[in-house]
């Protein structure tokens, strides 16, 4: 356990304070910092005990939101979870509706078309996009800037609107079905998708950089703040923008490409240190790299089909099931839940926003999942959080927890 | 060329019959092991020259209500980022006696991970710094994951297995 824990104190009273033992007869103040607490962006409790205005010790209370989503999962047919999954990250739903479809057809050996993957590929970049946008905005209200969030909400409405035009629906999407998309890119799509990348959103998020990369206040606030090393980040279980702000190039798109991320260009942006400062960094390349991909993508869309030909697992189209008898059976069997999924055990990763989200799937032959176990990504890191914080001060542990970009719905599940 | 063939050869070489129900689903290498060897086989793994698995990607429990002597199964998840490869470590262990060895000695992660699988499952991790329920209420006084708790109300009459699923 005694890895080379570093924290690079900010003066030297920093120093003095992580160094400090708990001592048994000193008086500490105990301050709760949530559960319903502006700087938590969700509701999770931590439990600080300062020595003044130092934190010595954090204990985290979480779980406030828990929704049983995997013991929900054992009783739903596969289609059905996709709604689940759609509340964990709820700040990229489609990154973990796709990462769910994909877990259901690894397990049943379907081949999406190329169309799928390339759309599916656009829909979790703009997901990627607008996760970060949000996290490192309020990372800017969490040190007084107010500004910057309000003028890149814009652009997060856009992403959204595009949402609402591939699958009706905003925040929890429930986009895309097991087998492909339910329906193509329409042309409107494609032109507000299209006016985002290579137009309004660069100029906005390099306005957005300006704004924040090099203020003094700002980097004041964050440059050498919860600085952990990449030997504990790793330990931590830290994956994600939070691992390669230390220096770590793991992403699981060049790992273990999925839905053809092989096909595209693009770099993985790592920290040095890191620290709160490398975090925001590495989200903002991050967002560069994933307008180059959504940019390649749309380019290179291929023709062809959106769904893979599959009838038992992808719903017929509505005008064939007024009209087919074949089309009325599959519909009928795939909405009752009558077919059954082959028996499997399957784990499948995508690079959600926050690192590694993962599916762990057992299926016994049934119509539901056996097992079904999310990697939630946020979960196993923010147990880093009170040896990120220790030794610091609230306003510290406030910008770390924010930069740290924990979702309450994920942390809980 | 480190794959599934040569892992299989090293662990079962360094622990014979230790190690046991190889499988590949889907290509990701899996088998089990006895409690009381968890930990040695990890750390195995974890400190082998060649292999580096470095990282805990996760871990799960699984009941299985009808496998006498090994209701509970507790899956861990490694991966060796050097190489590229996971590997799945299963240990079944029965239900009257839930105990497995902790893996947060190797890896700080594993503390919250054996938290929630001991909240939904019972298992308890042997040396584990804070086994106390992480997602559920700590008063609670039953394992909500097992199976013989079922979502449905129990009482509800018309919503039969049959057309409305497990």
């Amino acid at each position: 356990m005694a890895e080379n824990t570093i924290i690079l104190p900010k003066d030297s009273n920093d120093a003095l304070a992580l160094n400090m033992p708990m001592v048994e007869d000193k008086q500490y103040s105990t301050l709760n910092l949530g559960p319903v607490h502006p700087a938590t962006h969700g509701i999770f409790q931590n439990i600080l005990t300062m020595d003044g205005e130092k934190i010595v010790d954090s204990e985290q209370t979480v779980g406030y939101i828990h929704r049983a989503f995997e013991k929900i999962a054992e009783r739903r047919p596969f289609y059905q979870i996709t709604t689940l999954t759609d509340r964990l990250n709820y700040c990229s739903s489609p990154i973990n509706n796709f990462g769910w479809h994909m877990t259901v057809e690894k397990l049943l050996g379907v081949k999406v078309p190329k169309r799928a993957e390339y759309i599916r590929v656009i829909m979790m970049e703009l997901a990627r996009i607008s996760d970060h946008l949000i996290c490192n905005s309020i990372l800017g209200v969490d040190t007084g800037a107010y500004s910057g969030f309000l003028y890149v909400m814009q652009e997060r409405e856009k992403i959204y609107e595009i949402y609402e035009e591939v699958c009706g629906a905003r925040l929890t999407t429930n986009m895309g079905r097991i087998g492909g998309m339910e329906r193509d890119l329409s042309p409107t799509a494609i032109a507000k998708i299209r006016d985002l990348v290579f137009n309004s959103f660069p100029k906005v998020w390099a306005e957005f950089e300006t704004l924040f990369n090099r203020n003094r206040i700002f980097r004041d606030r964050i440059q050498n703040v919860g600085a952990i090393s990449s030997t504990r980040a790793i330990a931590y279980g830290f994956t994600g923008p939070n691992l390669r702000a230390t220096g770590v190039d793991y992403d699981v798109r060049v790992n273990e490409p999925y839905s053809s991320y092989e096909d595209f260009e693009f770099e993985i942006p790592i920290g040095h240190k890191g620290d709160t400062f490398d975090r925001f960094m590495v989200r903002n390349g991050e967002v560069w790299e994933s307008l180059k991909i959504i940019q390649q993508a749309i380019e290179n869309l291929p023709e062809g089909p959106y769904y893979a030909d599959e009838d038992h697992y992808y719903l017929p189209p509505k005008k064939e099931v007024y009209s087919s008898m074949e089309a009325l059976i599959y519909h009928f069997k795939i909405v009752m839940g009558e077919i059954d999924a082959p028996v499997g055990e399957v784990y499948h990763a995508v690079e959600g926003g926050n690192g590694e989200l993962g599916f762990y799937l057992i299926s016994d032959g049934g119509r539901t999942p056996y097992r079904l176990h999310f990697r939630r990504p946020s979960f196993i890191y923010y147990q880093a959080y009170p040896e990120m914080c220790k030794g610091l001060t609230i306003s510290d542990a406030v910008v770390i927890m924010s930069s740290l970009n924990v979702i309450a719905g994920e942390l809980d599940a | 060329m480190i794959n599934n063939e040569s892992i299989v050869e090293e662990v079962v070489g360094q622990f014979g019959q230790k190690v046991f129900g190889f499988e590949e689903p889907f290509g990701l290498l899996t088998f089990t092991t006895n409690a009381s060897d968890l930990t040695e086989v990890v750390d195995f793994l974890k400190n082998h020259p060649k292999f580096k698995f470095n990282f805990l990607t996760d871990i799960a429990g699984i009941h299985f209500p009808y496998n006498a002597g090994g209701e509970l199964c507790s899956m861990c998840m490694i991966h060796s980022w050097e190489n590229n490869i996971r590997v799945r470590i299963k240990v079944f262990v029965p239900i009257a006696d839930p105990k497995v060895p902790t893996l947060s000695t190797l890896f700080a992660s594993a503390n919250w991970m054996e938290r929630e699988t001991f909240d939904f499952f019972g298992i308890e991790y042997i040396g584990h710094p804070n086994l106390k329920r992480i997602l559920n209420m700590e008063d609670m006084d039953y394992f909500p994951m097992r199976k013989e708790y079922p979502l449905e109300d129990a009482t509800r009459e018309d919503k039969i297995d049959a057309l409305f699923g497990r």
